[in-house]
């Protein structure tokens, strides 16, 4: 025991005098556990949303009972299955706009409730939440966020009650209740089926008066399915930070292990045997790993709570996925995130501690040549590079699923940072050949050696900067592309929404009589399954306004005109990929056939749209339901009109909209949903800055002999501490200049395979050199604020330090 | 040539202020040899870094012909190891990233003043013309010294500085760096000043000075 | 004719702990086994259908103030058929059927069926899901080696429960005791649950028996009271069915209906309920009724074969138990010693099956017996409200 303890003071004794190395063993396994946790939290969070959102929908575990044709059915469905012995519940679902919030209402039978349509309610609520739940005036469960949200004036709502675990905008109340908000008396969405009860021996069919059919249901599926590449890629890049901290953790670890060689023959010269040492080095590890794992965890946390707002954001753009903006985690998430702490820490320490064990008590004379050193890992780092980016390119171009997409930039990311130094290396060598001062020589030269030292820091800036390109170039082309395509397709000026056929009908009479309404564009929408797909079918008038301006991938001649006849149908992009539909196709609306005229984009829609003529979709589909009416008026009568309309048929904001008012809000959208990115992109950097710093400031301790012999030779400090920087600048430049290619071909890769296989939607491939410029000032920035302390440190460093070089023992 | 007065230089140390030199008087005629010997700790060294200009007196004058080594700033001091004086270490002395050839043109490159036949002469004489394109790592201990004799001879400096340059190699190659160092001192017609522990050594050169706590025995 | 009338105070909606703080832990307990809604669905059953729970007053609110209920009084007329139909103004009120059967090779087994109405409000006038008279179902089939049971929660307004008077029918989801034609009686009981089900005819000419003063039965000394009738004549044939094997069943029935708006003491914690078919043709009912306060209170009647119904003064009734068995980590008496001073009897009864215990809502025993001593017969035995550890 005694024997251990000073084997392992006399190892830690190393901490005290090189404080850098511990600070770079720590950070970096900080840096990796907190990035790594962080990103399982969010996903983690994110599934439990999911989870909870299928779980109320009636999820995966419990099927349901709905009318076949979809839509809401006579609550008396309920009592007559019940009493032919089926344990279903009612539930009544809808959306309402209150203060310009749109709210999901889920109306729940408590008392029949199938214990496995687990509501989170439950969790630390006390009994007072259910007062008065069941009767009016009714109550109404929500998050906190939710109640907030929606202020003091709650219009028709029941009273809320702030719960934990409800998924923002959405209200849980008694259906009796939901019946009421939703003006939906006597009517029901579905019935959950009890799956732990027995199946009755009366058939559905004969049971109920309606041609009911059961359903498992795919609402979490769908989500899973479209949110599979956002929590992938969030995923990747939690992976990708981890991979450099450990990095760092790795060159920190064996810088110590260089440096502790003496102390370690020492140590085995007195006695102690290699596995002794070997374990208490282990030991050691393991406590700072254990050290760095709970501050790492912490730090996650800090992290993923920081970015949950942007997840959530992005979520419900891109997906329309509701996630609670909140984070509230497990502690086996804590655990785990200290376990991999660990675990990281004795993985990169591997090598060294397997070169601890087999080390001999003697040092060998051999000479360390570094030279040949680099050049045999130089070469074989390159041939690694060159198969991984050969994979990345075939994968590319075969590239058929959404795994492989990723795979494919997994490839092109890993290749181009291996592929890195030697580049930098052929480069560094090319400008020595030229070099003819002394001083510019030694700057190539120096460089070049460099090189191995900062490799793994360039590496980390090439992928971030590569990252932060390619992603950019996708966010910038998808804005342009999306803001074109909104003012192409929202065509009409003003957009209303009636609440009932009635007011329908009298708006559309009293518009008739309007001079300054150019156009009434009714629509009609329903949603049907297409190939086991969710789809949206709309119909809409075949006008002028349309023949214009539709934007389209692909039109037949005569498009409108067979689309007006009744027998023809646009279809979205994304229907047209899953489906795999192509123009002249012949497609079927439950019986009505149809042949595809052409294909529009319709960006962000998670399901399938098909648009018909309103007129036949009538006749063919009559249980569709209106849809919003699109108003043509000049744009100076807009307001008039808007005006006009809400003092007559006193309709509110949510109801009556303008066009701009549209575009902004669909721009608010978009922007949010890139949220995250944005912050990523910021993370990325500043690892790899973190990175650059660790590195520059370990090889700063290291490089005291290689600099000594040139101040003795003359240079001054000043003059030092001048190259030292312009070459952190130079290799930064470098790195970032080939990061440009990197960067457009994950652009490429994102926009042609992944976005085609995750969202069934392909982007146009725009170049923004101004990104790319801020981006090399970015680099340099980061490089220079990385190298600023080891330079301003060398600059002022007593001559007495630099002289000890000659004299100092080894 | 060199006129030293009164020189004292102190260091900080954990225990307090550690009086290195207290006063040395010390002056060499040019194209003289002088080494310096004396117990660790008893400012050798450091009288050999302070005339170097590797680091700044605490009082006291260093005359290097008319120039007044103390007086100089960084800069200056720095312009003063580049032009007018060579240095020989114990070890480090090479700049790891260049190759032999590089390393020896290196400093007279850097004060302006190389001279191709002279670099091939000083070579031809150390023996080096088959390591000329090796790299540091790749030379033994007596390679590296002479290696570094030569590029202090490349500039051709007034004062040749050594501290223990044998130090670090066995007697039979030492001796022969040796040999090499004051053949060299003889061609040139330097000043050359080297501080050793060894007796015998001291005694290749004109003139023996001892150093007992910071003064001139 | 009859000296003193008792309620039996199978009022249940059952056993429960007799204080909040005992109950909440259990209630917590549910909420995370079962999650969420499921335990939410408890919660406002707790809160709602037993509102007085929370406020610390007799078992299962029982034992609450009846303000704005009706009350039950004496000398009221119970008439049938009106009365077999629901008392909605009334807080709690219940249709209660134990069944003591044998099968064709002579195993003896027993069926329960219950349907409870409890209202959340005196309101009366709320349709559909803002009815506040909720219902809840029990069914249960015992034999020596098994005991089988379900549970069911409906509210008022849906029809997904409920209870008509002319032709008779009770029922809830598809379990449901009805008249087979315009007369009463013969029912059909016909209910299921995991693993079984039973479909039986339930006939007999006998008039119901009145409890208590005509219909009036006490079931305390300060005043708490209900109206209770019986029909113990029954006598059954037809099928149960366990885990898919279908048995012929005989043996006889007993039906009781009460209703009441207060009808506990708040100090009364717990109840032991008999109901004894004896060999003779005779029927008896006794119970005790435990509080924390006072002494038991004890009470019954004696019905002749010919459905005189004759209530036994308290002071003649005495049950003390025999043997406790470990019952779902409870400690619980599941054989006795009755005795009925003036009708002589004297026996010991005990559980064909010790662990006939109903995990529902509020977990309680209910079992089928047998009767030995001074008499020979079978019965049904209710216990509720031993404290449990969990």
């Amino acid at each position: 025991m005694n024997r251990i303890l000073h084997t392992l003071l006399a190892l830690m004794s190393h901490w005290r005098r090189k404080p850098l190395q511990l600070v770079a063993l720590l950070g970096g396994l900080m840096i990796a556990t907190a990035l790594w946790s962080g990103v399982q939290a969010l996903n983690a969070q994110a599934k439990t949303n999911y989870d909870n959102a299928a779980r109320l929908l009636g999820g995966d575990a419990v099927p349901s009972i709905a009318l076949e044709s979809g839509g809401r059915f006579d609550e008396r469905a309920f009592a007559q299955l019940r009493r032919a012995g089926w344990k279903v519940s009612p539930i009544l679902e809808g959306r309402i706009h209150i203060n310009e919030t749109s709210l999901r209402i889920l109306g729940i039978e408590p008392l029949t409730l199938p214990p496995a349509a687990g509501i989170s309610a439950g969790g630390g609520l006390g009994p007072a939440v259910f007062e008065g739940f069941m009767r009016p005036p009714w109550r109404a469960l929500a998050s906190a966020e939710t109640i907030e949200l929606l202020g003091e004036d709650t219009g028709t709502l029941p009273p809320l009650t702030a719960s934990e675990g409800i998924a923002p905008r959405m209200l849980i109340m008694d259906i009796g209740a939901a019946q009421a908000v939703l003006d939906a008396s006597g009517q029901i969405s579905r019935l959950l089926l009890d799956p732990a009860a027995a199946q009755p021996g009366t058939p559905l069919a004969q049971a109920a008066a309606l041609p009911l059919t059961i359903t498992e249901n795919e609402a979490q599926g769908d989500l899973n399915r479209l949110t599979q590449s956002f929590h992938l890629n969030l995923t990747a890049f939690g992976m990708l930070a981890f991979l450099v901290g450990l990095f760092i953790v790795y060159s920190a670890i064996a810088l110590a292990f260089e440096q502790r060689l003496p102390m370690m023959r020492t140590l085995r010269a007195l006695g102690i045997s290699a596995r002794m040492l070997t374990a208490v080095m282990l030991a050691e590890l393991v406590t700072l790993a254990l050290l760095a794992g709970v501050v790492g965890v912490v730090g996650g946390y800090l992290i993923a709570s920081a970015l949950m707002p942007n997840v959530a954001a992005s979520l419900d753009g891109l997906y329309g996925a509701d996630v609670a903006g909140t984070l509230s985690l497990e502690p086996e998430w804590w655990l785990m995130g200290i376990a991999i702490s660990v675990i990281g820490a004795v993985g990169a320490a591997g090598y060294s501690l397997l070169k601890a064990y087999r080390m001999p008590p003697l040092a060998s004379a051999r000479r360390y040549a570094w030279r040949e050193a680099q050049k045999v890992w130089l070469s074989l780092q390159g041939g690694i590079a060159v198969v991984l980016l050969a994979l990345a390119a075939i994968l590319m171009l075969t590239a058929d699923g959404l795994i492989a997409g990723f795979a494919s930039l997994a490839a092109l990311l890993v290749g181009s940072a291996l592929m890195l130094p030697p580049a930098l290396a052929v480069i560094l060598s090319a400008g020595q050949g030229m070099a003819r001062r002394p001083l510019s020589q030694w700057f190539w030269a120096d460089s070049q050696q460099q090189l191995s030292g900062l490799s793994i820091a360039l590496m980390a800036l090439l992928l971030a900067l590569g990252a932060n390109i390619g992603v950019g170039t996708m966010v910038e082309g998808f804005r342009d592309t999306f803001n074109d395509w909104l003012d192409q397709r929202l065509v009409s000026e003003v957009y209303f929404d009636a609440r009932t056929d009635d007011e329908a009908a009298q708006i559309e009479a009293w518009l008739a009589n309007r001079d300054d309404v150019n156009a009434v564009l009714p629509t009609l929408k329903t949603e049907v399954r297409m190939g086991g797909l969710p789809v949206i079918v709309t119909g809409f008038r075949v006008h002028e306004s349309y023949r214009n301006s539709w934007p389209m991938i692909d039109i037949a001649p005569d498009a409108f005109d067979r689309v007006a006849a009744g027998d023809a149908a646009f279809v979205s992009e994304q229907l047209a990929n899953r489906l795999d539909l192509s123009l002249d196709d012949p497609i079927e609306i439950g019986s009505w056939p149809l042949i595809v005229a052409g294909i529009y984009p319709d960006y962000g829609n998670p399901k399938g749209h098909i648009s018909v003529e309103i007129g036949a979709m009538r006749a063919k589909l009559p249980d569709a339901e209106r849809g919003d009416y699109g108003l043509r008026v000049a744009p100076k009568d807009t307001g008039a009109l808007i005006l006009a309309m809400r003092d007559t048929f006193g309709m509110d904001d949510s109801a009556l909209i303008d066009q701009s008012a549209l575009k902004s809000y669909s721009k608010g959208v978009f922007e949010s949903t890139f949220a995250v990115t944005a912050a990523l992109n910021v993370l990325t950097m500043a690892v790899a800055g973190f990175a650059l710093f660790m590195s520059l400031l370990t090889l700063a301790e290291m490089r005291l002999p290689q600099l000594a012999p040139l101040w003795a030779a003359g240079v001054t400090r000043r003059g030092l501490a001048g190259m030292e920087l312009l070459k952190t600048l130079g290799m930064a430049l470098l790195t970032a200049i080939l990061a440009i290619p990197l960067g457009l071909a994950v652009a490429w890769c994102l926009v042609a395979v992944v976005n085609v296989q995750a969202f069934g939607w392909r982007l146009p491939f725009h170049l923004f050199p101004m990104q790319w410029v801020q981006l090399i000032g970015l680099a340099l920035l980061t490089a220079a604020l990385a190298a600023a302390w080891p330079i301003w440190s060398l600059r002022r460093m007593p001559p007495v330090r630099l002289v000890r070089v000659f004299t100092d023992e080894r | 040539m060199l006129a030293i007065r009164d020189l004292t230089k102190s260091y900080d140390t954990l225990q307090g202020p550690l009086n290195v030199l207290r006063g040395v008087d010390l002056d060499v005629e040019a194209g003289a040899s002088l080494s310096l010997m004396g117990e660790s700790g008893s400012g050798k060294s450091t009288l050999l870094h302070l005339v170097a200009g590797l680091d700044a007196a605490d009082a006291g004058t260093i005359m290097l012909g008319n120039m007044d080594i103390t007086a100089l700033d960084d800069a200056g001091r720095a312009k003063l190891r580049r032009s007018r004086i060579g240095l020989v270490f114990q070890q480090f002395n090479l700049i790891p990233s260049l190759s032999v050839a590089a390393n020896m043109a290196f400093q007279a490159q850097l004060a302006g003043r190389l001279d191709t036949a002279w670099q091939d002469e000083l070579v031809d004489r150390l023996g080096l013309g088959d390591l000329l394109t090796r790299y540091p790592e790749q030379l033994s201990g007596g390679q590296q010294q002479r290696v570094a004799i030569g590029r202090t001879f490349a500039v051709r400096p007034d004062l040749i500085l050594a501290d223990e340059p044998t130090g670090n190699l066995d007697e039979e190659s030492g001796d022969a760096v040796m040999h090499l160092a004051l053949e060299l001192v003889a061609r040139t017609g330097c000043t050359f000043m080297m501080v050793t522990h060894s007796a015998r050594l001291a005694a290749m050169l004109d003139r023996q000075v001892t150093l007992v706590q910071g003064r001139l025995a | 004719m009859s000296v003193e009338r008792t309620t039996h105070p199978r009022t249940n909606i059952r056993g429960l702990d007799k204080s909040c703080a005992a109950l909440r832990p259990m209630l917590m307990r549910y909420v995370h086994a079962v999650g969420a809604l499921a335990g939410a669905a408890f919660l406002v059953l707790l809160l709602f259908l037993f509102p007085a729970a929370a406020q610390q007053q007799g078992f299962a609110g029982l034992g609450g103030e009846a303000d704005g209920y009706a009350r039950v009084t004496p000398n009221k007329d119970i008439t049938f058929p009106k009365d077999h139909g629901a008392h909605p103004a009334y807080r709690i009120e219940w249709w209660y059927v134990t069944a003591n059967l044998i099968d064709e090779a002579g195993n003896p087994l027993g069926v329960q069926f219950t349907l409870f109405r409890q209202a959340a409000t005196p309101d009366t006038t709320g349709e559909e899901w803002a009815r506040t008279q909720y219902w809840m179902g029990h069914t249960a089939l015992t034999t020596a080696d098994s005991h089988l049971h379900g549970e069911s929660l409906a509210r008022g307004g849906t029809g997904q429960a409920g209870v008509t008077a002319t032709p008779f029918e009770a029922w809830i989801d598809d379990w449901i005791i009805a008249s087979k034609n315009e007369d009463f009686a013969p029912l059909r009981l016909a209910a299921s649950g995991k693993g079984f089900s039973y479909d039986l005819t339930l006939a007999t000419d006998a008039p119901m028996v009145l409890q208590g003063e005509g219909g009036y039965s006490r079931k305390s000394d300060r005043g708490q009271a209900s109206y209770y009738v019986s029909q113990p004549f029954f006598e059954v044939a037809g099928t149960v069915t366990i885990d898919g094997t279908s048995y012929k069943v005989t043996g006889g029935a007993w039906m009781d209906r009460e209703w009441s708006s207060q009808p506990l003491a708040a100090d009364q914690t717990g109840w032991d309920w008999f109901s004894l078919h004896l060999g003779t043709g005779e029927k008896v009912m006794l119970f005790r009724l435990r509080s924390t306060e006072r002494a038991p209170y004890f009470a019954g009647n004696w019905i002749s074969p010919d459905g005189t119904s004759q209530a036994i003064p308290a002071d003649a009734i005495n049950a003390e138990p025999l043997g406790i068995s470990t019952v779902a980590g409870r400690s619980i008496p599941t054989s006795w010693r009755l005795t009925v001073e003036g009708h002589d009897l004297d026996v010991t009864v005990g559980a064909l099956n010790p662990q006939s215990w109903n995990e529902t809502l509020f977990p309680y025993w209910e079992g089928p017996i047998t009767v030995a001593g001074s008499h020979e017969g079978v019965g049904y035995l209710e216990m509720t409200g031993y404290p449990g550890d969990r």
